[in-house]
């Protein structure tokens, strides 16, 4: 029997999806090895208790809940001391977390506390015995390194957009938790949020991104490809670093080795010519399409569809096409 | 203000690589090495930091072997003062072994910020900064692409995925440096001959053994090649036909 602890992400008072892809993973985990308890811990300002259901529907046997005012914001000082005090209080075989903006600054305060190693941006894992394997690419994504970690909690951080919520038929009780820190304490506070509205869909978690690059000749063109992410409806809108560079987009909307990492059911590579840059952000994506005017451009090599020609007389049409075939299917 | 910059040497990436005979590294072969892009924005953090303020040290520090002396030239080409290699034969998959040897070396002096980049584009943790700041007992941000500091406190913008926050922070701090935040000098002629005279300074990695050990190492399956499926706005009734027959994606 191996108790898995899991950290479940909100924002602005609700659960992002990471925190249900952490869940499922746990439950996987703890049913590979003896059908040990999922203990997922919940912090957020008053109110938070009322989006605990989803991560007991999802493989939580116990959500330990932590309400309190400076929770409303990220508050890793906090958190990471009340992570690390359920980690050793259940026993815990192994801790789960989401490799997001937020897990991967949390998870390695957790590890430094407890004394152990960490696994970040894991696409798999299995237990091996005594040890827990892990799947971790490396290199800008041109390498996959197999992790063994033998510390007790191992801990590991999960791409998210890789491990897919499921729900299971256990139904989870809800504990509350005293925080081990204060959070009013925390010497780092969290000002201000700009952004995150649940309208915008992140491009972590899209189904679909589409994707602009210099190709697109200025920053007023990108209208094209913002209509076309809205054509296909659960689309989210990225760029190349040199678009970025040049502050057509802003900084976090870039894809590649030094910005996001995504790897969604589809792609739309639009005026981009595939620079090894960009590549190492995105050629984990299913499906991948390249609209392109070079016909040499390396993002050929990479696209299952692609089609050679102008951007500006590709897309009107192609936006329409997107249109009509989304009202067809109803 | 006293300023420590932790830097790593990584292979530069546009090559394809290939998996060492013993089945769990990189082969080294042919590759080329410069400083992690992370940090050289970071050393550039710091740069900016001590000219704004007057006066100060940066320190830069790099874990690793001999080789590494390189890349800490020319963190000393680009302006900082000073130098400090933590000697090893190589740098351990273990983010935290990492982090306690650079801590155990940071923690006999007084920073008023420790720099690190936000993740080594090779080995891709994005962990020791965090762990060095939990082991210092620092507070820490993570991730940062804007910087404020002054009067003993700073403010930062962290991205989020689709969100920023602004935080305030005090000193000391450690802080780890996001893409967006400047863009690093390039060293000149002057730079790079005063940082052959600059001191660096040798001392043993205290490295423990570790909880995380490389297993296997290999490279990600091929993608099928690519496939262009015709010319211009001709070309988009079939292009929508197998995102919808093929791929099932609209």
């Amino acid at each position: 029997m191996a108790n898995v602890f899991a950290f479940a992400e909100s924002r602005g008072g609700e659960l992002r999806k990471v925190a249900l892809e952490v869940v499922t993973a746990a439950r996987t985990l703890a049913d590979a090895t003896g059908g040990g308890e999922v203990h997922a811990l919940l912090v957020g300002a008053p109110g938070i208790a009322g989006k605990a259901a989803p991560l007991g529907a999802h493989g939580a046997d116990v959500v330990h809940l932590c309400e309190h005012p400076a929770f409303a914001n990220a508050n890793p000082e906090a958190a990471a001391a009340l992570a690390a005090q359920l980690l050793k209080q259940t026993g815990a075989r192994a801790g789960l977390f989401p490799a997001s903006a937020q897990g991967r600054d949390l998870a390695p305060r957790v590890a430094a506390k407890l004394g152990v190693g960490l696994a970040s941006d894991v696409t798999a894992f299995s237990a091996q015995g005594d040890a827990i394997h892990a799947k971790h690419p490396t290199h800008t994504g041109k390498v996959i390194a197999t992790l063994a970690l033998t510390g007790t909690p191992a801990l590991l951080a999960l791409r998210p957009n890789v491990f897919t919520p499921k729900e299971s038929a256990k139904a989870g009780r809800v504990e509350s938790v005293a925080p081990v820190a204060d959070p009013a304490a925390s010497r780092v506070v969290v000002k201000e949020m700009r952004g995150g509205g649940k309208a915008k869909l992140d491009l972590s978690e899209a189904p679909v991104i589409v994707s602009g690059g210099r190709g697109l000749k200025a920053a007023e063109n990108f209208k094209l490809v913002e209509d076309l992410a809205a054509a296909f409806g659960n689309a989210a809108v990225g760029a190349t670093r040199a678009v970025t560079d040049d502050g057509w987009r802003p900084h976090s909307d870039q894809i590649g080795q030094t910005g996001r990492v995504v790897s969604p059911d589809l792609y739309v590579a639009v005026g981009i010519s595939g620079a090894i840059q960009h590549l190492a952000g995105m050629r984990t994506s299913r499906t991948i399409v390249a609209i392109n005017k070079d016909k040499e451009a390396p993002i050929f090599k990479l696209a299952d569809y692609g089609i050679v020609g102008d951007v500006f007389e590709i897309l009107p049409p192609l936006i329409e096409a997107v249109k009509a075939a989304r009202a067809s299917r109803g | 203000m006293k300023i420590a910059v932790c830097i790593k040497r990584v292979p530069v990436m546009d090559v394809r690589f290939r998996i060492a005979a013993d089945g769990k590294s990189v082969d080294e072969t042919g590759l080329k090495y410069d400083v992690n892009d992370f940090d050289l924005w970071a050393v550039e953090a710091a740069l900016q930091l001590k000219e704004k303020t007057g006066d100060g040290e940066v320190v830069v520090f790099s874990l690793g072997p001999d080789a590494v002396q390189e890349q800490i030239r020319k963190a000393l080409s680009m302006g900082a003062d000073r130098g400090v290699q933590l000697k090893a034969d190589r740098a351990p998959a273990d983010p935290l072994s990492i982090a306690k040897a650079l801590a155990a070396e940071l923690k006999a002096s007084q920073w008023d910020v420790v720099f690190f980049g936000k993740v080594a584009i090779d080995s891709a943790d994005q962990s020791v900064g965090p762990m060095v700041a939990e082991l210092l007992g620092l507070p820490c941000v993570s991730a940062i692409s804007s910087l404020d500091i002054a009067n003993g406190r700073g403010t930062a913008k962290r991205e989020l995925e689709s969100a920023s926050e602004i935080v305030e922070f005090p000193l000391p701090v450690v802080l780890t440096v996001d893409e967006g935040l400047n863009k690093e000098r390039l060293p000149n002629l002057k730079g790079i001959m005063a940082a052959k005279k600059k001191p660096l300074e040798v001392k043993p990695a205290q490295l423990d053994a570790g909880t995380v050990n490389v297993v296997a190492m290999e490279l990600p399956a091929e993608r099928a090649a690519g496939r262009i499926i015709g010319e211009g706005a001709a070309a988009v009734p079939e292009l929508v036909r197998l995102l919808q027959t093929e791929a099932k994606v609209l």
